[in-house]
């Protein structure tokens, strides 16, 4: 574009250090004062409200988040179901939950599901970053095919993984060529749990793996030659020195994978089925949600109660390991 | 303090724990033997060197392992025995028979169509929508600005599980239910991507832009020539996990399609395995089909991959 003839709204040379003031100005006058704009040649002039800009974003997070989100909170005190507009009924969806063993085991799953999860993904892809990280030949092969797992989509990895487990599959017949009895993954509602955590860990494994070498790449690599020179074995020096360096990044792990445990669906309904595994012991909550609230039939209302469970258990989680962080800190 | 590069080819024992503080030479110093240093210049110790490989190659086997076996299951023919102890790891005769097969049982092309639609069509809409909202987060002042960019925080902070049920109630009063435009609207525009454009956008440098609205450029033409331009990295990063978000997304798809001829690949294959769970190998050959365009885009795209997690991790 040629240069326009000056406008009184913008200074041709600029100050010394424009800083924000002129920082600001064309793109205020560029959203509020369109009349102002120094294009002389009005040839194809677009609308140029900021909120155009916006208004893609904003609409499809309006009615497809937000909206969702209010009226998952005001359909939770109704009775409403798939096909029939509810009825206030105040906390009566409430008071059945706390009578619904259904949700008691679904609760009970997706807690353990945490406790299970967490600590490993915290702690594996670590050990796998730190194997990673030293620049020897053909370790980019090595980190990329870590983290194929994570590219593949969750069904792909619970059939690849249910045909693993099957009663005759590779696993038992691995563990009969050794000697040892077949194992019932998929029939035993415990094992059934642990295999399905087994595999969101065997998922995760190079996703965080990533992140904690994005982590390392910020130790400072004095710290280690120090603690080397001072005689520190390689346990000690990944116990004074990695760990403390990556310990944000741990916290940071523990949040994004606590949250996700808990919210657990894919997985364990690939594995366990539809229905939850053995008198639906297996259910965990988003799979109970899911059950309670879809179809012609859906419960709308108690539904959107569980889900409601979920947010909030959801963002206590949060709130928890971000104060630990803090503590820790201070 | 360091003999670490030297041709000397003495046990590493030998040799003090040496370091060099600031050199970051390239690994590839290896001459006869294992005469590889670390980042430190340090010589890798031979031993030091086998734990290494046979540890990655331990893991190798773990995690890519799974996915051979699936592709030797999906090319073993239909006598040949499947279930043997010992297994056999390579199939005897390999065929391409069962992906025939699995084209019969259910329209498996038609559900990768599906999903490539669906997942098109989610890199189309994160993309333009995240860049125009992005750059009006970052570039455009006007009132309600702060507000805007709550909303994008406060909605990427809402789990998905959570409100699934309500979506679904949108979608039917919207009559988008059972259809593949409803499968992409939800997530059409993620927030995430939105506040990941608007971080891209605010660390361009002003002047550039300053200099093209001197010259006259109005709005869209700074937004489209200069400063979308400079952001390509970031939009990539987007459009890749749009993609392989949608590609495998399971839950929503699910819960929102209930007609067996619009299914995407992932709840196809739900179907294939719910219904034909006793033929491993069909329910093999389909994974394969679903997985391998996957496998192919990370191969050529890696670094925006691994880009991307980096910077999701240091935003989340």
């Amino acid at each position: 574009m040629p240069p326009t003839r000056s406008t009184p709204a913008v200074p041709r040379t600029r100050p010394a250090r424009p800083a924000r003031s002129t920082v600001r100005r064309p793109a205020r006058l560029a959203g509020r004062r369109p009349a102002r704009l120094p294009v002389s040649r009005v040839r194809r002039q677009l609308p140029t409200s900021p909120w155009l800009f916006a208004a893609p974003g904003l609409l499809v997070t309006g009615v497809f988040i937000l909206y969702p989100f209010l009226s998952t909170v005001a359909n939770a005190f109704t009775d409403r179901r798939t096909l029939v507009p509810g009825r206030f009924v105040g906390l009566a969806n409430f008071r059945e939950l706390l009578h619904d063993d259904m949700f008691w085991i679904a609760l009970r799953n997706s807690v353990l599901y945490i406790a299970g999860v967490v600590p490993a993904l915290v702690i594996l892809p670590l050990l796998l970053a730190l194997l990673v990280r030293k620049n020897i030949p053909g370790i980019a092969f090595f980190r990329s095919a870590f983290y194929t797992p994570v590219v593949a989509s969750i069904v792909v990895v619970g059939l690849i993984w249910v045909w693993l487990l099957d009663e005759r599959g590779l696993v038992n017949a691995l563990l009969q060529t050794v000697g040892l009895d077949r194992v019932g993954f998929l029939s035993d509602q415990w094992l059934l749990l642990i295999s399905a955590m087994t595999v969101t860990v065997w998922k995760g494994l190079g996703y965080y793996m990533i992140v904690y070498l994005a982590a390392l790449a910020n130790v400072p690599r004095e710290l280690h030659e120090a603690a080397a020179v001072d005689g520190a074995g390689a346990v000690r020096r990944f116990l004074t020195v990695t760990v403390p360096a990556v310990r944000s990044t741990m916290v940071l792990v523990a949040a994004l994978s606590s949250v996700a445990a808990f919210k657990v669906f894919s997985e364990v309904y690939l594995m366990a089925g539809p229905s939850g595994g053995p008198a639906g012991e297996d259910t965990t909550l988003v799979m109970l949600v899911q059950r309670t609230g879809t179809g012609l039939s859906g419960r709308v209302g108690y539904a959107s109660a569980l889900s409601l469970v979920v947010f909030v258990v959801t963002v206590v989680l949060m709130l928890l390991v971000l104060r630990a962080d803090r503590k820790e800190e201070s | 303090m360091s003999t670490a590069g030297t041709p000397a080819a003495q046990p590493p024992a030998a040799q003090p724990p040496a370091a060099q503080p600031s050199a970051a030479r390239p690994p590839a110093a290896r001459t006869r033997r294992s005469r590889l240093t670390d980042e430190n210049g340090r010589r890798v110790p031979v031993w030091e060197l086998v734990l290494r490989y046979a540890l990655l190659l331990a893991v190798l086997a773990l995690t890519v392992g799974p996915f051979l076996w699936q592709l030797s299951t999906s090319l073993k023919g239909p006598t040949e025995d499947i279930f043997s102890s010992p297994p056999k790891f390579l199939p005897g005769h390999p065929t391409l028979h069962n992906y025939e097969r699995v084209a019969d049982t259910i329209p498996v092309w038609d559900y990768a169509l599906n999903s490539l639609k669906v997942a098109a069509a989610n890199v189309v809409t994160n993309c333009v929508g995240s860049a125009l909202a992005g750059y009006a987060l970052a570039r455009l002042r006007y009132r309600g600005r702060g507000a805007t960019t709550l909303v994008f925080v406060l909605a990427m902070l809402v789990p998905a599980e959570g409100i699934i049920i309500a979506q679904f109630t949108t979608m039917r009063e919207l009559g988008l239910n059972n259809t593949l435009v409803g499968v992409v609207l939800p997530g059409a525009v993620a927030a995430l991507n939105v506040l990941l454009m608007r971080n891209a956008f605010r660390n361009l440098p002003y002047e550039v832009e300053e200099a093209a609205y001197v010259d006259g450029a109005n709005v869209w033409q700074r937004f489209w020539r200069i400063a979308l331009p400079s952001v390509r990295g970031t939009l990539a990063v987007v459009a890749i996990f749009a993609f392989m978000g949608a590609w495998d997304d399971f839950l929503w798809p699910l819960i929102v399609l209930s007609d067996p001829s619009r299914f995407t690949l992932t709840i196809g294959l739900n179907y294939l395995h719910g219904t034909f769970a006793g033929d491993e190998r069909l329910v093999a050959a389909g994974t394969v089909i679903a997985v391998a365009p996957l496998i192919a885009l990370f191969a050529c795209l890696q670094r925006f991959f691994f880009r991307g997690v980096g910077e999701g991790a240091v935003k989340g």
